[in-house]
Order: structure tokens, then C-alpha cells, then sequence
């Protein structure tokens, strides 16, 4: 689990380019973040993390936004504050979200451990430093991997009840 | 088509005096089935109209509607605008626009608008946004509506799927920021004047997604056109919605296009004296006219302190600046003169309904003989979707957001300002400043 450093104002067409919106996912993510950091789209791993400056995810409603990270295998975003749709819109996909007023303390490419419950993260070598509480029926949407599986659990469940009835 | 939605009404508070709420509280409350709510809670509301377009809407919904084997929860509260990959630039845009037509018929959806203009814009002018209602859009410039004192604001497609089979959505209930405008805006300055300037100063997260309300005597003062821009705009501000108070001027608009609202309807919608909030106040008859540089809107100056800056393409478009009270300006400061010879100038009506009121006024005809190019009625180069910006070039637009690359090439600079001051910059080839020409 290694770290991105992204600066203030990351927007959403940025991380989702105009031009690569007609087309799907895997396309978009070629272009994730090519003005801003372009050897992140082919360099990143499965677990990583984002570590960005105040504001990421100002702009649109794309959905596309959040949920290309998700795609890339980003495990999370941690940054002093986000775009009120992209807060939404991320927790909607699956994808974690962590205010943390010190991110821009954070280093690029080291180790950092979540521990959202616990309200830290950790950066190898360095201080814990605070996260502020997630709301915890957005810990659970991430936790099922976002609204989809949680409305089809829901959904069914209702089926059920109605046939055990 | 006139729309004769409920009634939507607010709860009354017989049992207990209720504290002074805000308008925003108050339509939260509505939705929410309380008669009070307080900032920071989280509540489930229930959704009044649930509007997407062929980019948000059923390219996304369709598969996982059919994943879930869910069906919408009333067809009759949504509403679909087909306005992004109109006209079909290509093969991907004419496969997006296809399954949104099919779909849309497949599902038989009574309200569908297609090719007819700008969702933000074609929505209330069909009648579906009225005072008091709770509505999402599967667009960030969603917060248009509150110019008519509905709480809207944008969603993403998954949340939208949310909404489309439970009719509801989660909400934290916002607070307030007041933005006080008193005074009267100078001849040539206009709403997205006094939206640059509140962008300028608290930035794009300023709004920190609670809810706006502008007011005071220069806002009352303003037609639903400019309304809608300021409302519109919230979502630069990073506002959750934008709100003005529904008036006499939101009656007689709405009256017009066959949607009848009692003054007495009206009556709940407004902000209590003395309900809490963040206040801010402006002096309109000070404002100068603004623009944003590349590549923020938040990147703002006063067009009077700017060194000459020689522009390629003037762009008049969008949800934002092709309104008819966008286009009405335009040709004020056009009509009678030919635009710089080095200028393109574009002009692409926000809806079918406002490219008809021009055509009749004779603006349309006015921005033709001064050098336009007129373009379909739809989202076009704004999020350069449909006929984007070339390489290298300077525009000047009357649209949103002039993020890089935004609107085609990452190399173009575009800068933001009122339709006043686009008309201005396309006849001089600089930017410029209206004033000077209609005064």
C-alpha cells in the first residue's frame, strides 16, 4: 500500500477526461489523472492510496470520477477536505474517503496503513495523524462494495420475506 | 405542456413553536416528514422529481436496473433530457443516444425531451420544477432548480439508481450561507458578474456543500433567467443547492409556461428572521464586470484591471449563458456591428423554447448579421462533448467551468464571463468590457 501525492483542486475532469467520457471505464482509466500525474494511470497498484491537498474531486456529477479509482484498485483517498458530489458519489461506488486535515504531511510513495474505525492513519516512519469519523452506514456501503450490492441485498431480502410469508 | 404535480406543502408546526428555520431547512424538513431538522443530522427524503440526461441516466441505469431486476419507483416523477451527445458527433455518441431513446421507450417514460435543449433549462420550462419541491439530477449544475426555490442539487448515476427504485435519498442536513446582495447591478453587469465575484472570493469549496441562499434587493430585483444562473453556479461554489426565494417574479414565470402557483402556496417558502446561518453581504451597485482566467473559476478579476488579452473564439453557450435573458444581452451589445475579424464567434441557444423567443424578438437574426455562428441547442463544446476547442486557442465563454482541457485541447485557455462581456470581447477581439459600448 504505497501513496500518490496529488496537489490541491484534483477535479473530476481530471480524473475522468471529457474526451474519454463516451466510452467505458477501462478506456477512462488510461487517461485518470494524465494532466496532473501521468505515470499514475499505468503505475498504480492495487492497494494504493491518494494523498492529496484540500478540494479533490471538485467539478461534476461523473460517477466516472470516483469510480475509475476504484477501478485502478485505489484503496482509498485521504485529503483535508472533498467536492460535496464526489464524497457522495465515491461511498456510492465503494471507494473510501478519509478527512484528514494533516494529509499534505504525508509523503509520496510510502507505506500508510487506514484505520478508519480507529480515526488514524499511519504513515511508515512517521506520526499517526487523525482522520475525522466516517459516518458509519458509509463504513458499511464501502464495506459491501458500495449501493449496488447493498440495494440487491436489500432487495432480496424483501423477495424472501414476502415468500417466507 | 402544463404539469399539475401534488400539493406540496410544508408541515405545519401546530404542536410546538417551531425555532426560525431557513428556507433550505424547511424544504429538507418537507421531504424529510418533520416538521423541524436540524444542521448535521442525517435524514432520509423523499424524492419529489428525479431528472438525468443521456451521459448520467440510462446508459448507467439500464444495466443496473436490469442487474438488480428492480423497475423504476414513478415514472411519472422523472424526467429524462437527451442534451449531451446531441447532435450524434460520432459512432459512440449515436450508440449512447440509441439506447436512451430505446430505453426510454422500452420503459415507456411519459416524460422525455430530446434534442429540445439543456436539461437545466428544459426542465422548468416544461413545468416540472416547482416552489417547495425536493428534486436530484444526475448533473452538478443540478442546483438550477433552487431559483425556484426547490431543493435540487446533483447526484451520480449509482445514487440516482438509488433514488430511481426507493423514491428516496440520504441527506445531511445542510447549513445556510446567506449571500446578501444589496443595491442595484449597474447597466452591463449581470448575475454571472456577481457569481464570479463570490467565487473569487471563497473559492470552489467555499459553498463546503451546505446550502446557499442568495437574497436581498439586487437579487429580488433580478428576471428567473439570471436567477437561474446564480442557483446554477452554486456547484462552482461547492454548494450542495442554491436557493433564491420564490416571488411574484417565480409565479408570473412559471404562469407563462402553464404552471399555476397560489401566492398563498408560496407563502412557506422562505427563510425565518432570526434563523441561524452564515451571512455574507454585497454591495451590487459596486460590481464591475468579472472574468475567471485559466484554468479555475475561482481564478477571478475585474475586467477593468485586466491587460489586454487578444481572444480567438467567444463562446455563448451552455446552462450557464445562453439563456434567453444570456441571449438578450449578446445582442444588445451586438446589434449593428460586426465582431473583430480574427473572432469566432458561437452562439448555441440553452433550449429550443429560448432560440424560438429569440428568433421572435429578432436577437438571433441581430447575432447572425454581427458574425455568429449559431450551433444546436444543446451541451455542445461546455463539457466538450460536441464540438470541442482546438489546440492553442484563447475563448472567452459565457459557460461554467474553464477547468484545462475542459472544453477540448489541454493547450486552449479559457476564460469565463457574462454573456455582456463575451459580446463585448468578440467585438473588440480583446476582452472587454460592455459598459463601454451600450453606454
Amino acid at each position: 500500500m504505497r501513496t500518490w501525492r496529488l496537489p490541491a483542486d484534483v477535479d473530476t475532469d481530471q480524473l475522468a477526461p471529457g474526451p474519454a467520457m463516451k466510452h467505458g471505464i477501462d478506456v477512462i482509466a488510461r487517461h485518470c489523472l494524465e494532466a496532473v500525474r501521468p505515470d499514475f494511470a499505468a503505475g498504480v497498484r492495487r492497494g494504493d492510496v491518494i494523498v492529496a491537498g484540500p478540494h479533490f474531486g471538485i467539478g461534476s456529477s461523473r460517477e466516472q470520477a470516483a469510480a475509475v479509482l476504484v477501478h485502478l484498485g485505489v484503496a482509498a483517498v485521504v485529503a483535508p477536505s472533498f467536492g460535496g458530489l464526489f464524497f457522495r458519489n465515491a461511498f456510492n461506488v465503494g471507494l473510501l474517503l478519509l478527512v484528514c486535515r494533516e494529509a499534505e504531511r504525508i509523503g509520496d510513495g510510502v507505506g500508510l496503513a487506514l484505520d478508519p474505525l480507529g480515526g488514524l492513519v499511519l504513515p511508515s516512519g512517521g506520526a499517526p495523524l487523525a482522520v475525522e469519523p466516517t459516518p458509519p452506514f458509509l463504513l458499511d456501503m464501502v464495506q459491501a462494495g458500495g449501493l449496488l450490492p447493498q440495494l440487491k441485498a436489500r432487495l432480496a431480502a424483501r423477495k424472501e420475506s414476502r415468500h417466507g410469508t | 405542456m402544463t404539469v399539475v404535480p401534488p400539493a406540496l406543502s410544508a408541515h405545519s408546526a401546530a404542536e410546538a413553536p417551531a425555532a426560525p428555520a431557513t428556507l433550505a431547512q424547511k424544504l429538507v424538513a418537507r421531504a424529510a416528514g418533520r416538521t423541524q431538522v436540524r444542521p448535521g443530522e442525517i435524514v432520509t427524503c423523499r424524492v419529489d422529481l428525479a431528472m438525468f440526461h443521456d451521459s448520467s441516466g440510462p446508459r448507467r441505469l439500464k444495466p443496473m436496473l436490469e442487474e438488480l431486476g428492480a423497475s423504476i419507483w414513478d415514472k411519472g416523477k422523472v424526467v429524462l433530457v437527451i442534451d449531451h451527445y446531441v447532435p450524434e458527433a460520432d459512432d459512440e455518441s449515436r450508440r449512447i443516444v440509441r439506447l436512451a431513446r430505446d430505453w426510454a421507450t422500452e420503459q415507456r417514460l411519459p416524460h422525455v425531451y430530446d434534442g429540445l435543449g439543456i436539461c437545466h433549462v428544459v426542465l422548468p420550462q416544461a413545468g416540472h420544477v416547482r416552489p417547495g419541491m425536493f428534486a436530484v439530477g444526475g448533473d452538478s449544475h443540478s442546483p438550477t432548480g433552487g431559483a425556484f426555490g426547490a431543493y435540487m442539487f446533483g447526484i451520480g448515476a449509482t445514487e440516482m439508481l438509488g433514488v430511481v427504485v426507493t423514491g428516496e435519498i440520504w441527506l445531511r442536513v445542510p447549513q445556510t450561507i446567506f449571500m446578501r446582495w444589496y443595491g442595484r447591478l449597474a447597466d452591463g453587469v449581470s448575475a454571472k458578474d456577481m457569481m464570479l465575484h463570490m467565487l473569487g472570493r471563497f473559492g470552489m469549496n467555499g459553498g463546503q456543500y451546505q446550502a446557499v441562499e442568495y437574497c436581498g434587493e439586487a437579487v429580488a430585483a433580478l428576471p428567473m433567467g439570471e436567477r437561474m444562473t446564480l442557483a446554477n453556479m452554486s456547484a462552482e461554489l461547492g454548494a450542495q443547492t442554491g436557493l433564491v426565494a420564490p416571488d411574484a417574479v417565480t409565479r408570473a414565470w412559471l404562469a407563462e409556461r402553464g404552471v399555476r402557483v397560489d401566492a398563498a402556496a408560496l407563502e412557506p417558502w422562505h427563510s425565518d428572521e432570526g434563523a441561524d446561518g452564515v451571512r455574507h453581504a454585497f454591495d451590487a451597485s459596486a460590481l464591475v464586470p468579472q472574468v475567471a482566467l485559466p484554468h479555475s473559476p475561482a481564478n477571478v478579476a475585474s475586467v477593468t484591471e485586466l491587460p489586454p488579452t487578444r481572444i480567438d473564439v467567444a463562446y455563448i453557450g451552455a446552462c450557464t449563458g445562453a439563456k434567453i435573458d444570456d441571449l438578450r444581452a449578446a445582442a444588445r451589445v451586438l446589434a449593428g456591428y460586426r465582431i473583430a475579424p480574427h473572432v469566432q464567434l458561437l452562439v448555441a441557444p440553452a433550449s429550443r423554447q429560448d432560440q424560438q423567443q429569440a428568433e421572435r424578438e429578432g436577437i438571433l437574426r441581430r447575432l447572425v448579421e454581427a458574425g455568429a455562428t449559431v450551433l444546436p441547442t444543446a451541451c455542445g463544446a461546455c463539457a466538450g462533448y460536441g464540438g470541442a476547442i482546438g489546440e492553442g486557442r484563447t475563448v472567452i465563454s459565457s459557460t461554467a467551468r474553464n477547468f484545462r482541457g475542459r472544453m477540448g485541447a489541454a493547450t486552449a485557455q479559457v476564460l469565463l464571463g457574462s454573456p455582456f462581456t463575451v459580446a463585448a470581447s468578440a467585438l473588440r477581439g480583446v476582452v472587454s468590457d460592455a459598459r463601454e459600448i451600450i453606454g
